[in-house]
């Protein structure tokens, strides 16, 4: 397969085909949910899935800015990824089709093919290991615009420059969002010493496995609570009350300035479309 | 939902565009639905457009007693065979400062979202006697198979195809009525419940 045709291809499954570990936490939610309007949202969208996956239609039509977390060995291309990675949005946006969701903010025109200045959004890094892994979300505007940064202390919500802090943080960040970003939610944080390192620290966490415990025992306990509080809340799927308004809860901590404290909260919808290919010597293997 | 849906005792119920403006002060908030008819999708642009439009710049469809659909769906095709390949609802929210006009203007009996609306809008669904409707969010595979047909499309060129106004021939189109006209509204009980809950998790 040519690696244009791998990342087009990489999207549409992405588009199409929720991860089944994803899926599974939707299906579990539907045995345990016991409020009426929270399972038959819960049903729908299962519903949903299965009609998406068997016509290869977008499971949601928001298909998303295509965000790309890219990492090559030592001495590949950097610029020659950026451009297969652009070849493959445009091909993918005219093939399965994906909606066009690149508009130019001068002039509020769309691109009309998915690609803009900086869209697809590229974060690349390499490492010492023989291939190149490719990891993509596809992010909808309705759970990235529900997405939230704090800077602690805060005093509007009690929140001191600490974990608990962080905590306030994040209960305060689901409760505005209400159902408007397509709860259950994958939750999403970071904790920097700047607002970009926290916000793209934040978007890492969404690509874990959801069976993933964190490394470090403090931050897996903070978001185990995290994803019990959150579902107390009640929000429930779409919004419209009910036992499940988050089905995961994932925490990244990076070294903060003895001055800063940030906190991002990012949000993936419960069409949490994420997935990754790797590249061994120009063959791409799917995962 | 159940292979009977609509025909139970307290299963949907089924609603006709154009509706009349008894048949939708009727519903309330907590209703399943199914609509059948006409929905024209509009989202910002659109709305801001409708907000501004003169009469005389002629619409090719009423919206009086019609349908308006917050959505910008995935369409396949070209001019004369459209077809819509994926289109749930967008976050309605964001039609907020334009949807209280639109309602006063055009008497669409029905509001089509995800995710509710405020506190203007709720007071304008009160004197129009509209219905904001809540269908299945993120279902774009599921709804887009409810669209028998796509009719027309408007604007197209001007504000690309997610913002342009498509008109929707739908059968059966699942939805919650969410906000009422006599005032109920789902959400804002979900908003109260959880109020009270994150005052005792963060006081």
């Amino acid at each position: 397969m040519q690696i244009i045709e791998a990342v087009s291809h990489l999207l549409k499954v992405a588009a199409t085909d929720l991860p089944p570990d994803v899926e599974a936490a939707l299906r579990k939610a539907l045995r345990t949910e016991e409020n009426p309007r929270a399972r038959s949202a819960l049903e729908l969208v299962l519903e949903n899935c299965r009609i998406a996956r068997r016509e290869r239609r977008p499971i949601c039509q928001d298909t998303g800015l295509p965000i790309f977390f890219v990492t090559a060995p030592v001495g590949s291309s950097h610029q020659g990824l950026v451009e297969v990675l652009r070849q493959g949005v445009r091909r993918a946006t005219e093939e399965v089709p994906l909606r066009p969701n690149a508009v130019d903010p001068l002039t509020g025109a769309n691109t009309g093919d998915g690609v803009g200045d900086g869209v697809p959004i590229i974060y690349y890094s390499q490492w010492q290991q023989d291939y190149t892994l490719v990891e993509l979300l596809l992010k909808g505007g309705g759970s990235e615009n529900v997405g939230a940064d704090y800077k602690l202390p805060d005093r509007s919500i009690g929140a001191a420059r600490d974990l608990d802090g962080v905590r306030r943080a994040v209960l305060d960040a689901v409760f505005a969002a209400q159902g408007r970003g397509c709860p259950p939610y994958f939750v999403g944080v970071g904790v920097a010493g700047t607002k970009d390192d926290a916000a793209v620290l934040a978007k890492r966490q969404l690509l874990r496995p959801l069976d993933e415990r964190n490394e470090r025992p403090t931050a897996a306990k903070l978001e185990e609570r995290l994803l019990c509080e959150i579902n107390e809340l009640g929000i429930g799927p779409s919004g419209l009350s009910g036992a499940t308004t988050a089905f995961a809860v994932k925490a990244g901590f990076h070294a903060r300035h003895p001055a800063t404290f940030f906190v991002h909260v990012a949000f993936g919808c419960w069409a949490h479309r994420r997935r990754r290919l790797r590249f061994h010597d120009g063959e791409a293997v799917f995962e | 939902m159940s292979p009977n849906e609509g025909n139970g005792v307290g299963g949907p119920k089924r609603l006709t565009t154009p509706l009349a403006e008894n048949e939708t002060r009727a519903l309330r908030a907590g209703d399943e639905v199914l609509v059948t008819g006409t929905l024209v999708t509009a989202r910002d642009a659109a709305h801001v457009y409708l907000v501004d439009r003169e009469d005389s710049d002629g619409m090719p469809c009423d919206l009086a007693g019609g349908a308006l659909y917050h959505c910008g769906p995935v369409i396949a095709g070209g001019e004369g065979a459209w077809q819509a390949v994926s289109a749930g609802p967008t976050t309605s929210m964001r039609m907020e400062p334009f949807e209280p006009p639109v309602l006063r203007r055009y008497r669409p009996a029905l509001v089509i979202g995800k995710g509710g609306m405020g506190e203007e809008t709720a007071r304008a669904l009160s004197e129009t006697g509209a219905v904001y409707l809540a269908a299945p969010s993120g279902a774009g595979a599921l709804l887009a198979a409810r669209i028998k047909a796509v009719r027309g499309v408007w604007k197209l060129e001007e504000f690309g195809s997610p913002e342009a106004l498509w008109l929707f021939e739908v059968e059966d189109f699942p939805a919650l009525v969410a906000m009422d006209s006599a005032g109920g509204n789902l959400y804002r009980e979900v908003e109260e419940v959880s109020a009270h809950v994150l005052r005792h998790l963060a006081p």
